[in-house]
């Protein structure tokens, strides 16, 4: 298990990497059309083909990997430190603070999580521009996801908050943040970790999700959810193989993370 | 009556959640930039007097409270608000969209657990061999698949093969079949999202029958029903799937949600007339009322999914009944 761990470690490295470095790697400019050239399979011109406005798949590929792959660490960390912030409370203060911020957190959870996500999407506006819009996902998905983690959170910050030697320690008259910094925080990585790598890959297919029915990242930017979209076309869907690419690329991510989130978590994976 | 007891209590609770998801969703939607009037507005055949009419039917100039309150009274008449795309009240276009969500997530789950059950209680008995092994890694890689990528997965299944129509709940020619053809036409087209949804939750389920039956297959009773001679067979799946379904039957519940979560894209996707779509468009025309009320329904399948598994531990598990319920 060890090695699968550094395997997919290693691999989602080397994704990451190409992403970063796709304006080194790409063979083309990712909006350059070449009208000529729709829908031409994978040759020595065009590596993975091209699409319907005959714009390089592969370049468009490493690009839309920016977007795509980042949504999903980047909202998860925002989404964890959320957590971190009312779970911690709730656990630690208790009282009202807890009940308060831990009713909120059972309507999050009481709506299935597309649907909620899709309601939260209605807050912001229909058309934005794509920079705007990977913005806006990551917001979407911090808000939609606090309420799991900082349930977790909670309970950890709660139990560990009882221990005796936390107690110990503020009868030597320790103040609240050193209990926080040097007591009860060390016990939540394990949580923490678990979860981030449970919620990136759920980001990702968010983003994913949502610019695939045109409400997230627009054209002419490209992401992995947005060149899903065309395949919605009867004749596309069943001429064109090539379009399946980034369908290929979301399926290596999303294992890639769960096999890394298996060794961190152990058996069921519950998403 | 403890039984009686224990439902109310689960109902009432239910009850205070789906207000508070009311509210929140409410308040979700009445954040968004602009209100239905600005679309509206857009369409020259509408005239600027109905449109004021409207907003003053639904408060929609007025703060987000009395918003909000108008709208609770608008329940009251089994209305739910305004729908600007549909122009007319949400209320009586709910039903239909919930129902035919059912038709695929009742038939889903079903087939989901029917599977999961022997594939799951095999791989525990054969734990660490190839059965067990070819469990994991193809729960694994279903795991991994995308709900946008199974969809058009299986578009791609029925316009290459044609066997199955490529979404939509009946053909053209629907109202002219007869009643036997009708149901063979609808059960043709919801093939697909059916398959498409059990497979989605199929992968969660087994790994947890897996666990769950590794766990129990440990203990003692095993081994004495094993050494008093009790067929392998019998001993999966009478004995030990007897113990090992308690802790199963509350996943019911946290499948519904991640089945329900799915369902809103396969139906998207195969253009099944439920919740999905429903929800969908609206969010594209920014019809808050809609919007809020597909939230509610699809939060009141979620709780319903939890009630039934409720009901079903307090049948299964005798400890429950007793009446030490958390």
């Amino acid at each position: 298990m060890r090695r699968a761990r550094k395997g997919a470690l290693a691999a989602l490295g080397v994704l990451y990497l190409s992403a970063i470095c796709a304006g080194f790697l790409a063979p083309y400019d990712p909006a350059a059309q070449d009208r000529d050239l729709a829908f031409s399979p994978p040759s020595r011109l065009h590596v993975l083909g091209t699409d319907g406005f005959g714009r390089d798949q592969f370049s468009r590929l490493l690009y839309g990997a920016r977007i795509s792959l980042l949504a999903g660490p980047l909202g998860a960390a925002i989404s964890i430190a959320g957590a971190l912030l009312l779970g911690g409370a709730a656990g630690f203060f208790g009282g009202w603070i807890d009940s308060l911020i831990m009713r909120a957190a059972e309507l999050f959870l009481a709506v299935p999580w597309f649907y909620l996500l899709f309601a939260v999407r209605m807050m912001m506006p229909l058309r934005v521009e794509p920079a705007q819009a990977f913005l806006m996902i990551l917001s979407l998905v911090a808000l939609v996801g606090w309420a799991r983690p900082a349930r977790l959170i909670r309970g950890v910050v709660l139990s560990a908050r009882t221990r005796d030697y936390v107690v110990a320690a503020r009868s030597l008259g320790a103040s609240n943040v050193h209990l926080l910094r040097k007591h009860v925080l060390p016990q939540v990585t394990g949580v923490v970790s678990t979860q981030a790598a449970l919620l990136a890959p759920q980001y990702i297919l968010a983003e994913a999700t949502l610019s695939f029915f045109g409400l997230g990242v627009g054209e002419p930017v490209p992401s992995w959810g947005n060149m899903l979209t065309v395949l919605q076309r009867y004749d596309v869907l069943s001429s064109y193989w090539w379009m399946f690419m980034p369908a290929a690329a979301l399926v290596t991510t999303i294992l890639l993370y769960s096999m890394l989130a298996e060794t961190v978590h152990d058996w069921p994976a519950v998403r | 009556m403890p039984a009686v007891r224990y439902l109310l209590v689960r109902i009432g609770h239910g009850l205070l959640v789906l207000l508070g998801v009311s509210l929140l969703s409410f308040l979700l939607a009445a954040a968004a930039p602009g209100t239905f009037a600005d679309e509206l507005r857009l369409d020259p055949r509408v005239s600027p007097e109905t449109i004021a009419a409207m907003q003053a039917r639904y408060g929609v100039n007025r703060p987000i409270a009395e918003q909000y309150f108008l709208w609770l009274r608008s329940i009251g008449r089994g209305e739910f608000g305004f729908s600007v795309i549909y122009n007319g009240p949400v209320g009586p276009l709910l039903w239909p969209r919930v129902r035919n969500t059912l038709l695929l997530a009742v038939p889903a789950t079903i087939l989901a657990w029917l599977i999961a059950i022997p594939i799951g209680a095999w791989a525990a008995a054969g734990r660490g061999g190839w059965l067990d092994r070819l469990t994991i890694a193809a729960t694994t890689v279903v795991v991994g698949i995308p709900e946008i990528v199974l969809g058009v997965g299986l578009l791609l299944i029925a316009v290459r093969t044609g066997y199955f129509p490529t979404g939509g709940m009946t053909s053209l020619d629907f109202d002219e079949l007869g009643a036997w053809e009708k149901m063979r036409d609808v059960l043709s087209h919801f093939f697909l999202p059916v398959a498409a949804l059990a497979l989605i939750s199929l992968p969660v389920l087994v790994r947890h029958v897996r666990a769950s039956l590794v766990e129990v297959l440990r203990s003692p009773f095993i081994q004495a029903a094993r050494a008093t001679g009790v067929p392998e067979r019998r001993l999966l799946f009478r004995h030990a799937l007897r113990v090992g379904v308690n802790p199963l039957i509350s996943l019911v519940g946290l499948s519904v949600a991640g089945l329900l979560s799915a369902s809103l894209v396969i139906e998207t996707i195969m253009s099944w007339p439920g919740l999905g779509p429903f929800m969908l468009d609206a969010v594209m025309a920014r019809d808050l009322h809609v919007v809020v009320a597909a939230v509610i329904c699809s939060t009141v399948l979620l709780i319903a999914g939890n009630l039934c598994a409720d009901g079903l531990l307090y049948l299964a598990d005798p400890r429950i009944r007793i009446g030490r319920f958390p």
